[in-house]
């Protein structure tokens, strides 16, 4: 009772500032975002936003050992603001996009959080990376009232408990979630598959098994976790190898998916694959295998034929709109590389971010745009294929997935998108597939409250 | 505080119990430690209190005239420091090298953070922050006891075993520790006492990063004035016998391994303080946090500021703590970009180690010292020939 | 019975890439007696070169041949303008200059090749040989690491044992005041003893790449395992880094196999293994002589 009635009065609360401040800011500002504002001037409304500029911050590992990947996802987003800004930006506001590398180290975390918030001031933070790392910020960001968007992880901890957290928010597949989808396709096509795990002994590969043995717990028969760090998985493989399984779902990194694919060469296991969404890139962890082959390995692609899931189109998908587009921005932006899915990543989720900062209206505050996330971000449409979960009760990110069969360096699809939620059943999701609009902008309305 | 007064007996009731044949070490001269060349009173004890006094006002001039951000980084500050003190007394004093102190942190960041998973019920600050330096502490006499057989290279690589060993232990037992994903620490709040303290001092915002960078001043001010003291004592002399004649010391009738051991323990207590800051500043305890990669900081922290001093030992934490950002800053004046910068900081920091060693070698501390003497022997040498001319 | 063979042959396999790295180390202590944690940027470093090569097309063996020559060049220059100065002096500073080193390569490396993950591929088979109609765990390229491992060690012990050079460069190694007096070229000594410890990290370097991933951190984690395995074998033994390699990496692949979520517990089992050894032997399995007060 009282949980629910103290909920009640700080949702209250953030309402009736909200209101307080769109009225401030001078009634309707209604346009959309790429051209400029419609009635009101811009205002230095809150820290971090200026009349013509506002200042977003994230940390990612860019030097060390989690480098590789992950230090191209804040490229993606840069290069994404760049185009945006160079469109008139948003509310003629040029985005200030400010990374910091903590080397995957949560101390390093710390500091460069306080450094962003403190020093820098940004407006948010927005797509910090890491599990460990970002939970080192987590309070802290909460605390100081920093807007903490969508977390670059699938962990429940960002979503699930948005009255302890009522800043921070979560943006991709929640890992459990993802087990859940795989479990029940699991179920349905392959009832007498003898199911191996494969898991990284973390949360990630906790929450994926928590969610696949809702579905197939009878069928599980055996469960091994490898440690990030130790690269012989042998023991682990092989330990699959005799348990007799003939399906092993990896909930691991996509180098632990090469690492596995080589294991398994090595004893002549030859499993059903499926690999979750964060360990399969087909592109990346395709063409590594590919090129173990010259003059060694007679099997072209190892990951021919393994399965994984997907919530955001990927780099194969040369026919997608919004790889068509994206694919433009990032020849545009003249940075160093090819377009990858991690690139992707970066520019889908600066994407959402745009429509959240439209949202947020004309001259946006912190509470603001947490308000306006809230309660309109779950009708956003965009590059992801499932809608979000945003709600005043959830900040979990997007809810659903296909399921692919990766063939070549592609993939196709051999189940449509389905929808889930903690503690809820899967559901087919109806929506249609998306086109980017126009020009690559969004043009959310602003929120009004 | 009054708890946080009582930590140095610990060390001490150790210290008591040191073993008899240092009485031998009593014997031998108590060299004349203190100059008298200077303003500050000849007792070492009431000097070191004059010290940290000064230290103390020193502290909150700088962090209430320094902006939030800065606070913070004091704060990393504070627990690099402690740590970096009690490795010096290790290394510098008695020799002996160690790449895990990281490890020693872990335990107290990890005590700390257990005992703070239920903010409510709590125990008060001072008393966790003991229950973290005791706890390190018998980790530290454990590894200390099997450290004391091994000699250069054998002990470093035990040490580095330790560094990468003890935190995978949090992984292991995830139930307990928290897995990979760490325990996450809410810091207690500051006291009333803190809030009105603040707003006498300076009337500002007494914020809780504010808060911690006290707590982590308060806890440097402490450590280095016990360890000032012991390393002035009977026993910091005996362990620079040790360092540096160990067969004198020995026929002296020094037991070399308890006197290693007892080393060991004290700089573990130092690290198990640091740990348990750390906890609360980065508000997390987690495997990641306490990479090879820290215990190899703190080694070089130590040798860069000057080895065997903890005037040195802070001003090489310092430059860990203020080197990286400043690069990355620069880089991106330069007009690198974000990433660039980032991969510039390190590239910097490892130059920076390279150079400082090879025209530095003594150290920030042993080089200025060397300065300052050398000018003095130049002076004394002119002034003698002068005398020698006139005389002639 | 099958798992046991296959756990056994990763374990066998992961050693020699231990063993590998452990003797690069154990010649640089042999002749300038310092710890050199610079190895693993090092060796990156030439092993990115050979990765260039290949990606422009040339052959494995030329780009082998590249990175070996080119990590003599490194580790030659390196000696005498770096480690030089700082020889002689206090220990630790020629330990603070090895991690400065560390840093700084890696850093470097990251900066001109980027850290991207990048596959390296590995000149023989990677499926494993057949035996009674089952796959096991050895790979033909497998066999081309145990045999480079082998002959590198041989190398390195008939190079000390029965050549002038080996002779002069431990006689440098222990004491180069005596050395100088008896005519031997003490500073040329050194610089040979890293340009050929560098060759050996290069190849090392090279070996764990084979058919697996490379990026700038990529050999983080041999530093710990490959010197712990050095430590075990006694430091100052090739054949010592060999079997500490191999030990190091057996123990680990039972433990990994066996205990209950064992992956967990690998970094404390060499913990433990370590100082087990050191307690029954605090100079190493293979320590030629009882530990020496300075």
């Amino acid at each position: 009772m009282s949980r629910s009635s103290r909920r009640l009065v700080s949702v209250l609360a953030a309402a009736t500032v909200v209101s307080t401040i769109a009225a401030c800011g001078g009634g309707d500002s209604g346009g959309g975002g790429g051209g400029g504002g419609g009635g009101g001037e811009n205002e230095a409304s809150d820290i971090g936003v200026t009349e013509d500029s506002i200042k977003l911050g994230a940390h990612f590992p860019l030097t060390g050992v989690a480098a590789p990947g992950y230090s191209e996802i804040p490229t993606g987003v840069q290069a994404y603001f760049d185009y945006v800004n160079e469109n008139g930006g948003i509310y003629d506001r040029q985005i200030e996009y400010i990374y910091r590398d903590d080397a995957y180290n949560p101390t390093n975390t710390s500091t460069v959080v306080n450094q962003l918030v403190l020093e820098d001031e940004v407006f948010a933070i927005v797509g910090g990376l890491g599990t460990p790392t970002h939970s080192a910020v987590l309070d802290f960001l909460n605390a100081e009232g920093v807007p903490d968007l969508f977390v670059s992880s699938g962990s429940l901890l960002w979503g699930e408990d948005p009255e302890t957290n009522p800043y921070t928010f979560g943006w991709q597949t929640d890992y459990e979630s993802e087990g859940k989808i795989i479990g029940e396709y699991i179920a349905n096509e392959f009832p007498d598959a003898k199911v191996g795990l494969f898991l990284q002994d973390d949360d990630f590969g906790e929450d994926g098994e928590a969610g696949i043995r809702e579905y197939i717990d009878d069928q599980i028969v055996a469960a091994e976790r490898y440690t990030p760090g130790n690269t012989n998985v042998g023991p682990q493989i092989a330990a699959l190898q005799a348990a007799g399984a003939d399906f092993v779902v990896g909930f691991n990194v996509p180098s632990y998916t090469a690492l596995s694919q080589l294991t398994a060469l090595q004893l002549g296991y030859k499993p059903q694959w499926f690999y979750s969404n964060v360990g399969s890139d087909p592109n990346l962890v395709g063409s590594l295998l590919g090129r173990f082959s010259q003059g060694a390995v007679s099997d072209a692609s190892l990951l021919d034929g393994a399965l994984t899931t997907g919530y955001l189109p990927t780099v194969d998908m040369t026919d997608n709109p919004w790889i068509q587009q994206f694919q433009e921005i990032w020849d545009a932006s003249g940075q160093e590389g090819e377009l990858t899915n991690y690139r992707v990543y970066g520019m889908a989720m600066a994407y959402t971010t745009v429509q959240a900062l439209q949202a947020a209206g004309q001259n946006p505050t912190r509470d603001g745009l947490v308000e306006a996330i809230e309660q309109v971000g779950a009708d956003w449409e965009g590059p992801l294929f499932a809608p979000f979960r945003y709600s005043e009760e959830s900040h979990m990110g997007t809810s659903g997935m296909t399921i692919e069969r990766i063939s070549g360096n592609g993939s196709e699809e051999v189940q449509p998108v389905r929808i889930t939620d903690l503690g809820e059943d899967i559901s087919e999701f109806d929506g249609e597939a998306t086109t980017p609009p126009e020009n690559g902008i969004p043009e959310e309305e602003a929120y009004e409250g | 505080m009054s708890d946080l007064q009582n930590s140095p007996s610990t060390a001490g009731q150790v210290t008591d119990e040191a073993p008899v044949a240092a009485t031998a070490a009593a014997n031998a001269p108590s060299a004349a430690a203190t100059t008298g060349r200077t303003l500050l009173p000849q007792s070492t004890l009431l000097r070191h209190l004059v010290l940290l006094l000064l230290g103390a006002v020193a502290a909150v001039v700088i962090l209430e005239i320094t902006d939030p951000f800065t606070n913070s980084q004091l704060a990393t500050l504070s627990f690099y420091a402690i740590a970096a003190g009690g490795l010096t007394v290790l290394t510098g004093m008695n020799g002996q090298i160690s790449l895990g102190h990281g490890a020693l942190m872990a335990v107290g960041a990890y005590t700390t953070a257990l005992l703070l998973q239920e903010p409510d019920g709590a125990l008060p600050l001072p008393l966790i922050l003991l229950i973290s330096v005791v706890m390190a502490t018998v980790v530290g006499a454990l590894v200390g006891v099997a450290a004391a057989r091994l000699h250069g290279p054998y002990l470093a690589g035990a040490t580095l075993a330790l560094a990468v060993g003890l935190p995978g232990l949090a992984i292991y037992f995830h139930d307990f520790l928290g897995g990979e994903q760490g325990l996450r620490v809410r810091a207690p709040r500051a006291p009333e006492s803190f809030e009105s303290f603040i707003g006498l001092v300076s009337g500002a915002n007494a914020t809780s990063t504010k808060w911690l960078a006290y707590v982590g001043a308060i806890c440097l001010l402490i450590t280095y004035f016990l360890l000032a003291n012991l390393v002035r004592s009977r026993i910091g002399r005996t362990w620079r016998a040790i360092r540096d004649q160990d067969v004198a010391a020995e026929l002296a009738g020094i037991n070399l391994g308890a006197w290693r051991v007892l080393a060991f323990v004290v700089s573990a207590a130092a690290a198990g303080l640091a740990g348990s800051v750390l906890a609360l500043v980065v508000r997390l305890a987690a495997p990641s946090g306490f990479t090879l990669v820290l215990s190899l900081s703190l080694l070089t922290a130590i040798v860069i500021g000057g080895l065997g001093s903890l005037l040195g030992a802070l001003l090489g934490s310092a430059l860990l703590v203020f080197l990286p950002p400043w690069v990355t800053d620069r880089g991106i004046d330069f007009g690198l970009n974000n990433t660039e910068a980032a991969q510039l900081a390190p590239f910097v920091y490892g130059v920076v180690l390279i150079v400082a060693m090879i025209f530095a070698p003594g150290g920030f501390v042993g080089t200025v010292r060397l300065r300052w003497m050398t000018q003095k022997a130049k002076r004394a040498a002119a002034a003698r020939a002068a005398a020698g001319s006139s005389g002639g | 019975m099958q798992q046991f063979v296959n756990v056994t042959l990763t374990g066998l396999t992961q050693g020699l890439i231990y063993a590998a790295f452990a003797l690069a180390l154990v010649l640089i202590w042999r002749s300038t007696r310092i710890v050199n944690f610079a190895q693993g940027s090092m060796a990156a470093a030439t092993t990115f070169i050979a990765l260039a090569l290949i990606q422009a097309g040339y052959s494995y063996w030329l780009a082998l041949v590249v990175s070996l020559a080119s990590g003599f060049v490194l580790g030659a220059i390196i000696e005498r303008v770096i480690i030089r100065p700082v020889e002689g002096g206090n220990e630790l500073n020629a330990v603070i200059v090895a991690l400065g080193l560390f840093v700084a390569l890696q850093a470097l490396i990251a900066i001109i090749f980027g850290s991207s993950f990048q596959s390296f591929p590995a000149p023989f088979g990677l499926e494993g040989f057949q035996i009674g109609g089952n796959r096991v765990a050895f790979t033909p390229n497998s066999l081309y690491i145990f045999g480079a491992v082998v002959v590198t060690m041989l190398l390195l012990v008939a190079l000390f044992r029965f050549t002038r050079v080996g002779l002069a460069m431990r006689a440098s190694a222990f004491s180069q005041e005596v050395s100088r007096l008896l005519g031997v070229k003490v500073g040329g000594m050194l610089t040979l003893g890293w340009g050929l410890a560098a060759v050996v990290g290069s190849l090392s370097g090279l070996l764990i790449a084979g058919g697996g991933f490379v990026y700038p951190a990529y050999m983080d984690s041999l530093i710990v395992f490959g010197f712990v395995a050095a430590i075990i074998g006694g430091l100052d033994s090739p054949i010592g880094a060999i079997v500490g390699g191999l030990i190091l990496g057996l123990a680990l692949s039972y433990i990994s196999g066996y205990a209950p979520r064992g992956s967990a517990l690998v970094t404390i089992s060499a913990l433990v293994i370590l100082m087990v050894v050191l307690l029954v032997r605090p100079g190493g399995l293979f320590s030629s002589t009882t530990a020496r007060r300075a």
